[in-house]
């Protein structure tokens, strides 16, 4: 059985967030059982190593190389393993191509899961309840919100992310790129149009 | 019936406000400590993925709706520390023991941060039952969609999607069940499917007659039509 606790051990801790946060650091710090130099590494892991432009640098590879893209497409964990974008939230990947016809976003209703070793920790609104809700239902207005409004014969393919399955959205390379290098390519591809609640950028 | 954090399809949330791509990663620096100490408190290998998510589903209604994204995650933890025995309710007043606690050598390093999040925890298993659909096969999703092994227990399936009609669209392989590993029942492993639902089978009002959404949805949450 689950246990719903009617007085919950976190009502324990200070209120306020950043309190509660510290509070508990430095209980379990002073045990031992967690080491201050390790949330360091941690930190600076999701700060500055691991982001968006991982992704940016397999989507520019994939709209270069037909190759590298259609191994990309039919079985993307080894390909990503080779890249070294293989780690924790991202052991079993997915990335679904936007074409014409079709455009793909991706939502977890449940809570938050987010391919991280390819885009980092999620921005705030992927995790806000209005996201979550609303991605599945309605998600042409919630796209509309970000800016974007698709053809009619375009269809919206959602995908929720319930399992530890994560997804990446393949977006369709901007028209006007023929000449451009890999670098250049991946300068145009935003985090938000690997979830698909964006397109990628059309170069200035 | 379902938890709190089963909101697909939701109505009455307003508009999604979406932040500049640039924004910074942590908000604030507190987000950065939140996220850092679950991680490195999952190291300590009292739990799964499944536990800890469970633990912050079973936040009340009311903390789940008023807490912010990183204080869900910071108060479950607490709540699981306790529950799984590594804390005490006196420890999270500042009155418990003094010394290392007996886990402390199982504290991750610094210098392991960098293999154990390259390491990951893949879901998949070997064995387990043999798939029962093949891609292309329609079939209905379960009703009541809440768990079928635990009273109000953790599950992957949303609300939403119960009793849907959609297809498969391909075999993920066999991975570990959550609505059992949660509990302590096993990891149970089953093959995995993501499943095409059409949106007009989902909503009475859906945006496009096109339009799709597709869940990961695990055998035993689905029957052949």
């Amino acid at each position: 059985m689950p246990h719903d606790h009617p007085d919950h051990p976190h009502a324990l801790l200070p209120p306020d967030p950043a309190l509660r946060v510290k509070a508990l650091e430095t209980i379990l710090i002073q045990k031992g059982l967690i080491d201050p130099a390790a949330l360091e590494e941690i930190i600076d892991t999701y700060q500055n190593r691991i982001g968006p432009q991982n992704g940016a640098r397999v989507v520019a590879r994939a709209w270069s190389d037909p190759e590298f893209k259609a191994a990309l497409l039919a079985d993307a964990d080894p390909v990503l393993v080779e890249l070294g974008f293989y780690g924790r939230q991202g052991e079993h990947m997915v990335v679904v191509e936007n074409t014409a016809l079709q455009h793909n976003m991706v939502v977890c209703t449940l809570c938050s899961c987010y391919p991280w070793p390819l885009l980092g920790i999620p921005p705030g609104w992927y995790k806000s309840d209005a996201y979550r809700a609303r991605a599945v239902r309605e998600p042409r207005k919630v796209l509309a919100e970000f800016g974007v409004t698709l053809p009619e014969g375009t269809s919206v393919r959602v995908w929720d992310s319930t399992a530890e399955v994560r997804y990446l959205v393949l977006p369709m390379r901007p028209e006007g790129t023929e000449d451009l290098n890999e670098e250049d390519l991946a300068a145009l591809v935003t985090r938000d149009s690997m979830i698909g609640t964006s397109l990628a950028k059309v170069p200035s | 019936m379902t938890r709190v954090h089963d909101m697909g399809g939701r109505f009455g949330d307003g508009p999604v406000v979406p932040e500049a791509e640039d924004a910074p990663v942590f908000a604030e620096n507190w987000h950065a400590r939140a996220l850092a100490v679950t991680l490195a408190c999952g190291a300590l290998g009292q739990w799964n993925i499944d536990t800890s998510r469970h633990a912050r589903e079973r936040l009340s209604p009311k903390d789940y709706t008023r807490f912010s994204y990183y204080e869900k995650w910071i108060s479950a933890l607490a709540d699981l520390l306790v529950e799984k025995g590594v804390l005490t309710r006196e420890d999270l007043q500042g009155q418990g023991a003094a010394g290392l606690h007996a886990l402390a050598e199982r504290a991750l390093k610094a210098d392991a941060v960098a293999a154990a999040l390259a390491k990951g925890g893949p879901a998949s298993r070997e064995g387990g039952p043999k798939p029962r659909f093949h891609p292309g096969q329609a079939v209905r999703v379960r009703i009541p969609a809440d768990s079928a092994l635990v009273d109000g227990g953790h599950t992957r399936l949303p609300q939403y999607a119960a009793g849907a009609h959609g297809y498969i669209l391909w075999l993920h392989g066999t991975h570990v069940l959550p609505d059992s590993s949660a509990h302590g029942l096993g990891e149970a492993p089953e093959p995995l499917y993501a499943v095409r639902f059409a949106a007009r089978t989902l909503w009475a009002h859906a945006e496009h007659p096109e339009d799709e959404v597709v869940l990961d949805l695990w055998q035993s949450y689905l029957e052949p039509l």
